[in-house]
């Protein structure tokens, strides 16, 4: 069955924008799926719908196999919610926060301060339970609306841009959580401006650009269309000249010690490293110039602009 | 849901209502008891001697159901408009919309917080006034339910205009210049037979003043209006403002693109 179901579905604002141009999209049960796409381009309104927070134009939706326009509160009670932006009442304490939120899915207050212990723990936010929600740091306050999306136990957790602000420990530690949740068989939708994010977490992802889908499928067999990559070269001096190489075209950064080289598809490193010894260039170290989902989500949305222009 | 989730969805939101308004007691319950006090001293005690007698009361009993009552209507109206809107500024309005909380609980969960506000306020107010009189009610059961019924008319005003509001500036707007007036003219420092006729017939547009002459006839026994135009009225703005506003929230006015 498909957690997420979307057909045609679009969205025209009163002012005259067109935020969905007709998204047709499926999110498999269990999965790990990233939606990506720039700014602008119609992920939170797609978001905001399937969570009932924006009326639709135009589409269908349907949520493990429930229609939103028919079983409304059934699609509720099955999604998790962590938006982009803080939206919980700053002057509360944190566990009221979470108990509140478990109250409106009908849990009893017991249980919900029993599930909220649970997540806050979890979340390591527990000693910080009594706090007003505004005296919490940033990383904070996103483990709180984590929290709070997941105290119903939803089937279906969305989360949009949930690590934006948040330091890399504390994101690497939101990740291992998100791991482990799904491994338990809660299917995640995932928004995120850290494409190394979704290359690392997500199985499956759709581009969306100007209110359409350009690209679905699985994050291994997008990656394999790529036909480049580009490695930047930390060389011990500066070069006089670029050296002419073979097969491989070469840039040298402004600083003067680092070169830039694209490797096409099945071509060997080896090759290139045999080509700058013989010029006498001594490489130091090496990496990628960007992870390889930037490299094609670029490229894509580079395309998607070219045909409509 | 079941009808049993259901209720423990309502309650929460009640609770979170009431702790809300309980927390900032200093902004919500002290100052209406602080304006009573001044009221029933300067009206009551020493303009009010000299003025004699109104419908057979001393003037300050006389003015004593006027001044529950506008506590009791301007809290039930600053409580869900101010908390609605603060909902809706801060975005935690979210909370509620992708709950399966239906619109008609979070709606009943509103006017419930301001109903227990405005009643709380009406009992700390109806307190205070025990210093200056010994007070009498005349109809107990009656007192509660004009209370009670006016409290819910007031709270789904306040709903309206918060889900309208677009800044600060339009929470306050309905209050000073609508809801003030119509209360400081709907009869609570007066009998209208002191007006000349056009104003007694104008005060009979104003539906504050049936609420105001309904609870002081469930207190003194004395009112300008018959109860059953007073309920008739009462029960209309209900059903007009109930109706008003579960359209509003089913179509997402001000709450949804």
């Amino acid at each position: 069955m498909n957690a997420v179901e979307i057909n045609g579905l679009k969205k025209f604002y009163a002012n005259g924008v067109v935020a969905l141009k007709g998204v047709d999209l499926k999110v498999e049960q269990g999965d790990f799926f990233a939606l990506l796409g720039p700014n602008g381009a119609g992920k939170s309104t797609a978001i905001g719908i399937l969570c009932s927070l924006v009326n639709k134009s135009a589409g269908s939706v349907r949520v493990f196999g429930e229609d939103l326009d028919a079983m409304p509160m059934a699609v509720k009670r099955m999604i998790g919610l962590v938006p982009q932006e803080f939206n919980f009442n700053m002057f509360e304490p944190v566990v009221e926060i979470v108990v509140n939120q478990a109250g409106y899915y009908g849990i009893a207050r017991k249980q919900a301060y029993e599930k909220a212990e649970y997540f806050l723990r979890k979340l390591d936010l527990w000693e910080k339970r009594f706090s007003m929600a505004r005296e919490l740091s940033g990383g904070m306050k996103r483990r709180l609306m984590i929290a709070r999306a997941l105290v119903h136990e939803p089937q279906l957790l969305i989360l949009d841009e949930p690590t934006a602000g948040v330091d890399i420990e504390i994101r690497r530690a939101m990740w291992t959580f998100l791991r482990e949740i799904n491994q338990q068989g809660t299917t995640i939708i995932l928004t995120t401006h850290y494409l190394e994010e979704a290359e690392s977490l997500c199985r499956n992802m759709a581009i969306i650009d100007q209110g359409k889908i350009v690209e679905q499928g699985a994050v291994r067999t997008l990656l394999k269309q790529l036909q480049t990559e580009t490695f930047l070269l930390n060389i011990a001096q500066p070069l006089p000249s670029l050296p002419e190489l073979k097969g491989f075209s070469l840039r040298c950064q402004e600083d003067g010690r680092t070169l830039e080289v694209e490797v096409n598809k099945g071509q060997s490193i080896n090759a290139l490293f045999v080509e700058l010894t013989e010029k006498g260039v001594e490489v130091l170290s090496m990496k990628n110039k960007s992870n390889r989902l930037e490299a094609f989500f670029l490229r894509l949305i580079d395309k998607n602009a070219q045909e409509k222009s | 849901m079941n009808w049993k989730n259901y209720w423990i969805a309502l309650q929460t939101l009640v609770i979170k209502e009431v702790l809300r308004f309980a927390r900032i007691w200093m902004q919500t319950i002290l100052p209406p008891a602080i304006t009573t006090v001044l009221y029933l001293l300067i009206f009551g005690e020493l303009l009010g001697q000299r003025l004699g007698n109104m419908d057979g009361y001393s003037y300050t009993d006389f003015i004593i159901p006027g001044i529950i009552m506008m506590s009791i209507i301007t809290n039930s109206y600053a409580n869900v408009v101010s908390s609605f809107y603060s909902t809706k500024f801060q975005r935690h309005i979210e909370e509620l919309l992708v709950s399966p909380l239906p619109n008609v609980l979070i709606l009943l969960g509103y006017v419930l917080g301001g109903v227990a506000r405005g009643l709380l306020v009406g009992v700390v107010v109806t307190l205070v006034t025990l210093f200056f009189t010994d007070l009498q009610i005349n109809n107990f059961p009656l007192t509660i339910f004009v209370a009670l019924l006016t409290s819910i008319l007031f709270s789904l005003a306040g709903f309206i205009n918060a889900v309208f509001a677009k800044s600060f500036d339009d929470i306050s707007i309905i209050p000073t210049f609508v809801l003030t007036p119509l209360t400081y003219l709907g009869g609570i420092f007066y009998s209208i037979t002191l007006l000349p006729e056009f104003w007694q017939t104008a005060s009979l547009f104003n539906p504050i003043f049936y609420m105001v002459n309904a609870f002081r006839y469930a207190i003194l026994g004395v009112s300008d209006v018959s109860m059953s135009s007073a309920f008739l009225i009462i029960g209309f703005f209900i059903l007009v403002l109930f109706s008003a506003s579960m359209s509003l929230l089913n179509r997402g006015v001000g709450i949804k693109s």
